[in-house]
């Protein structure tokens, strides 16, 4: 180009003189810090703008409305037998729900919980006075799998409760992990109890 | 793209990449530094602002497939959950429906400014051409869209476009059966057409690079139209171009909005939110408005070719290439025009008597006795597809017809005169395109259609020999001193821009009378854009962009197209199978009642939502569902958490399979939906004389008039006009189409007892109901119109700085 045209080259540079503004301390004549100013509110509403406009476009692959709604499962416990395990869906997860026996009872509340990999006393994953009831989302902790367990022909692995056939995980009757490379127990999900046979999950 | 001439760049980072793949030498060369003409006008933004458009039409798309589902069974009922579920849905489809319109807006100004200064001529031939064949692509891509909701306009829109291919001999039907994948528009059409939606905005996007790619390599045009010459006429790319092409996008951002947020349904149909039925075809259909000058010559071809047409066009071909295309006619010819002209007659007279005064009684003699009058060389279904896809092959060879070697109309005082001439002739074709075809619109859009394939055939080829031309300035740089003021041709063709659609498609006032319909529409031809702010959709419109439309499009001088439509035949109550009702006029204007929802600061009155659902509840549930709303949703009428819970455990859910596999019934939740009173559409027809009582939740928006024309339609019973023959289940409704309508009055003064003291009159009921379904509709309405209100806010200062940072960036150079 034969003339520079840039706005870099525009504007004259007071460094040295002394100013009353203290414009000298940058070497900025007043014009081009009027002028800076301008352009960086300009470059600010800019990324603003795009922020803002970006934000609805990811937002909107959160869970819509209708599947938030929909989060709540009520299940009925009346019909499980002690022993027995039903699989119910809530936000499309498997939940398992186990009737303990008193033996299995007994047998998670026996375990030294200083030795557990991720330790926690029987009492922490169950609500009180409904000790039978032992309600976890089923997908190991490993990897996404779901264990076996639930159905009376099922492997239930080394301690009596689940055990996952993908990379080897052995979980106890409290659901929690004893073996295998799995680094926590199963999760319990929030529930409450509706009445003595009734739960609703989240 | 070699690496020889390359520049160090300081960062090492830059620097690293740049050495191995040389990206930012290319943008640095192609976008930074480009040399660039220094007198471009705004016209010149809208290249920039259609490569924008395409963006935000491919990720607003590509997050809208997130959620659609592509199937005839799910397509509606995926739209409408991404209107009412998913997390700003709303406004994600409202900009990619509105978006389509405004791509089309900048991409017909971009083809006219190329028109205009010449762009298409050497050695831009092949530029052009690649412009002309996106056209082409976003027209397929854009018809694909509209079919993918799965309305009744996407439905019928997609079988006649389909049928247009039925046109051609022998193999057209083969080609339809396998354009459908079926025997009919139905699942696997769909299917292909999403597939193909999604592929083609990728296409367009690659031929767009070939297209920037092409401009690159012979520089840009400019208004003055001629080469540039030495440095002293370019302005490198950045900032020059850069900041001026963000100031004019940011304005063009600013109507795109305003659209989207306040008026989001005033360039789609009605009948589109009524879900897509094989058995009913809307009365009245009409393809999206920028297919409207092509959908208008595809029906202006009303006759079929006969003898006597073929050898009168024949000759007036020959007459045509000798005169406008030769400098000279040959001898021969020269000397024999009057014989041809005589044979013309004869071959003509005939020809044009066959086609276009068949129907008229008086001439019936003659036109019957015309030797071989009934032989048709081509049929009339041929003839409309191939003038239609002529009509836009002619732009594509425009290059090779135009020869004329000055290139911008600003030096080609005939050709300006021309090419302006046919842009009129393009918007009434788009007026034609809107409305029925009969009465005067059809030999319009016939005298239109010869002006256009005119001006391309004739009269171009006509100026390359014959028109004189005004002096060329030497260079740009000497011209540019005598330049006006380019600001002013910006807001004129925002105006213009702004103006078209809302004038011509904005549906205005409620449906003339049946009888009166013609007479009507004739007083509404000069009606200026407010005019057409009639209905609550327009008048939701920002009024100061309203005005500042009407204003500058008048300041253009270009005729604004008359207000559109009028919901003639807008067959508004096609699931009704209530109406005998044949023409589907409403007859009488519909009462224009005050909302608290309409203007661009309207919100819904909470109280009166909370009547018209007990209205609803007490009175319309008995016969008509409102399965789109959840119990959930009344939270936004002011409902507590607990009340809702009330309120749906009102209701019985049928639930199940439980553990016996027998389905059971539970209390509502309130994440059940309102139910359906019949169990299908057969049952509900059989319970109410033949009649299906339609579901409630979309009725505002699937109906013309909206909310008014509810309210009109609730109040609107009266005794019927003497003489007139009404069947046992029928009753007379002023409002209703065709007036003869299956439903009873519904309310009856003091049926509902309102709590607050309100008066239980029928009027506070059908105001209070009509307010209740218009939320039904439309419950994003309040956060979208904050939205917009923000959004516009925001592109307003934006669009101020941005005009700072121009102007002194240009200071320099002014």
């Amino acid at each position: 180009m034969s003339t520079d045209h840039s706005p870099e080259h525009q504007g004259h540079t007071l460094s040295g003189e002394h100013r009353p503004d203290g414009y000298e301390q940058t070497g900025l004549s007043a014009q081009e810090t009027r002028r800076d100013f301008l352009f960086l509110t300009a470059a600010a509403f800019g990324a603003v703008g795009a922020g803002s406009v970006a934000w609805p476009f990811i937002n909107q692959m959160n869970p819509a409305a209708d599947t938030v709604a929909l989060s709540t499962t009520e299940v009925n416990l009346a019909p499980i037998e002690v022993g027995q395990a039903i699989t119910v869906m809530w936000q499309g997860k498997p939940v398992f729900i186990r009737h303990r026996t008193p033996e299995e009872i007994s047998e998670a509340e026996s375990v030294d919980v200083a030795a557990l990999r991720d330790p926690q006393t029987d009492d922490q994953r169950i609500h009180e006075g409904h000790k039978q009831w032992l309600i976890l989302v089923g997908i190991c902790t490993h990897l996404g799998c779901v264990p076996q367990g639930q159905k009376s022909t099922d492997v239930k692995g080394e301690f009596g409760g689940w055990f996952c056939p993908c990379h080897g995980s052995h979980y106890d009757t409290s659901g929690r992990i004893r073996k295998g490379p799995a680094p926590k127990n199963l999760a319990v999900p929030k529930y409450e109890f509706l009445s003595d046979t009734n739960i609703r999950i989240g | 793209m070699g690496s020889k001439e390359r520049k160090a760049f300081d960062n090492p980072v830059i620097e690293w990449v740049d050495s191995r793949l040389p990206v930012f030498t290319m943008m640095q060369k192609e976008y930074g530094v480009f040399p660039t003409p220094r007198n471009f006008n705004y016209f010149w933004n809208f290249g920039a602002i259609a490569m924008v458009m395409l963006v935000t039409m491919i990720i607003t798309g590509i997050t809208l497939a997130m959620h659609y589902n592509p199937s005839t069974h799910g397509a509606f009922d995926s739209v409408e959950r991404i209107m009412r579920d998913v997390n700003g849905g709303w406004m994600i489809r409202y900009l990619h429906a509105n978006g389509a319109s405004f791509f089309f807006i900048a991409v017909y100004i971009h083809i006219f400014r190329g028109l205009y200064y010449g762009s298409y001529k050497q050695p831009r031939e092949l530029l052009w051409i690649l412009g002309i064949i996106i056209f082409l692509l976003m027209m397929a891509t854009a018809f694909m869209g509209y079919v993918l909701p799965w309305g009744q306009m996407s439905f019928w829109g997609a079988t006649v476009i389909t049928n247009l291919f039925s046109a051609i001999p022998l193999v057209g039907d083969s080609i339809v059966t396998l354009l459908w994948g079926g025997f009919s528009v139905d699942n696997p059409t769909l299917n292909r057409f999403f597939a193909l939606h999604f592929l083609l905005p990728f296409v367009i996007f690659a031929v767009v690079f070939l297209h920037v790619w092409a401009l690159h390599v012979t520089g840009s045009n400019n208004p003055l139209g001629i080469d540039v010459k030495t440095e002293q006429d370019t302005l490198p790319f950045h900032p020059y171009y850069t900041m001026k092409d963000t100031f004019g996008l940011l304005v063009f951002l600013m109507i795109y909005v305003a659209f989207t947020f306040f008026m989001p349904n005033s360039l789609g149909h009605p009948d589109n939110y009524i879900e897509a039925n094989p058995l009913v075809t809307p009365a009245h259909i009409v393809p999206e408005w920028y297919f409207l000058p092509f959908y208008a010559i595809l029906r202006a071809i009303t006759f079929d070719l006969t003898i006597y047409l073929a050898v009168a066009g024949a000759i007036g071909a020959v007459l045509v290439y000798q005169y406008a295309w030769k400098k000279t006619p040959d001898k021969i010819v020269a000397d024999n025009v009057l014989i041809l002209l005589a044979v013309l007659a004869l071959f003509g007279i005939p020809g044009a008597l066959l086609a276009f005064f068949k129907d008229v009684e008086a001439l019936k003699v003659i036109t019957d006795n015309i030797p071989l009058g009934t032989l048709s060389l081509m049929p009339a279904k041929l003839g409309g597809v191939l003038a239609m896809f002529g009509s836009i092959a002619l732009l594509l060879v425009l290059p090779f017809i135009d020869t004329h070697p000055v290139r911008s109309a600003r030096f080609r005082p005939w050709f300006k005169i021309a090419v302006l001439t046919l842009l009129v002739v393009f918007v009434i074709l788009g007026v034609c395109g809107s409305k029925p075809a009969e009465g005067y619109w059809v030999p319009l859009a016939q005298i239109m259609t010869l002006a256009y394939f005119g001006f391309f055939l004739a009269v171009i080829p006509f100026l390359n020999n014959n028109e004189p031309v005004l002096r060329l300035p030497d260079s740009i740089h000497q011209a540019i001193h005598a330049a006006p003021k380019a600001v002013i041709g910006a807001l004129l063709a925002i105006g213009l821009i702004a103006g078209m659609p809302s004038a011509a498609f904005a549906k205005s006032e409620p449906a003339p009378p049946a009888a009166a319909a013609e007479e009507k529409a004739e007083e509404a031809v000069p009606a200026t854009p407010e005019a057409a702010t009639g209905t609550p959709e327009a008048t939701d419109a920002d009024a100061a962009a309203t005005s500042e439309e009407g204003a500058e499009s008048a300041e253009t001088g270009v005729p604004n197209p008359p207000p559109a439509v009028e919901g003639e035949g807008h067959a508004a109550e096609s699931e009704h199978h209530a109406a005998a009702a044949a023409g589907g006029h409403h007859s009488v204007a519909l009462p224009n009642e005050h909302w608290s929802f309409s203007g661009p600061f309207g919100t819904y009155d909470r109280a009166a939502l909370q009547r018209g659902f007990q209205v609803y509840k007490q009175v319309c549930a008995a016969c008509h569902g409102l399965e789109r709303i959840a119990f959930r949703n009344l939270s936004a009428l002011g409902y507590t958490e607990a009340q809702i819970k009330t309120i749906a455990a009102e209701y019985t859910i049928t639930d199940g399979p439980d553990d016996e596999g027998e389905m059971f019934d539970r209390p509502g939740r309130p994440s059940d939906h309102f139910k359906n009173p019949y169990a299908n559409d057969n049952q509900a027809k059989a319970s109410n004389n033949g009649a299906l009582p339609p579901d409630l939740s979309l009725i505002v928006k699937a109906r013309q008039g909206g909310a008014n024309y509810l309210y009109g339609i609730l109040t609107g019973y009266e005794t019927p006009p003497p003489g007139t023959e009404l069947s046992s289940t029928q009753h007379w409704n002023k409002y209703f189409p065709g007036n003869k309508i299956s439903m009873p009055a519904p309310l009856i003064e003091g049926a509902v007892a309102y709590e607050d003291g309100s008066p239980t009159t029928v009027s506070q009921y059908a105001h209070d109901v009509a307010q209740f379904l218009a939320w039904a509709s439309e419950p994003e309405m309040e956060v979208r119109k904050q939205t917009g209100i923000k959004a516009l806010l925001f592109l307003a200062v934006f669009a101020g700085l941005m005009y700072a940072v121009k102007r002194k960036i240009w200071s320099k150079v002014h």
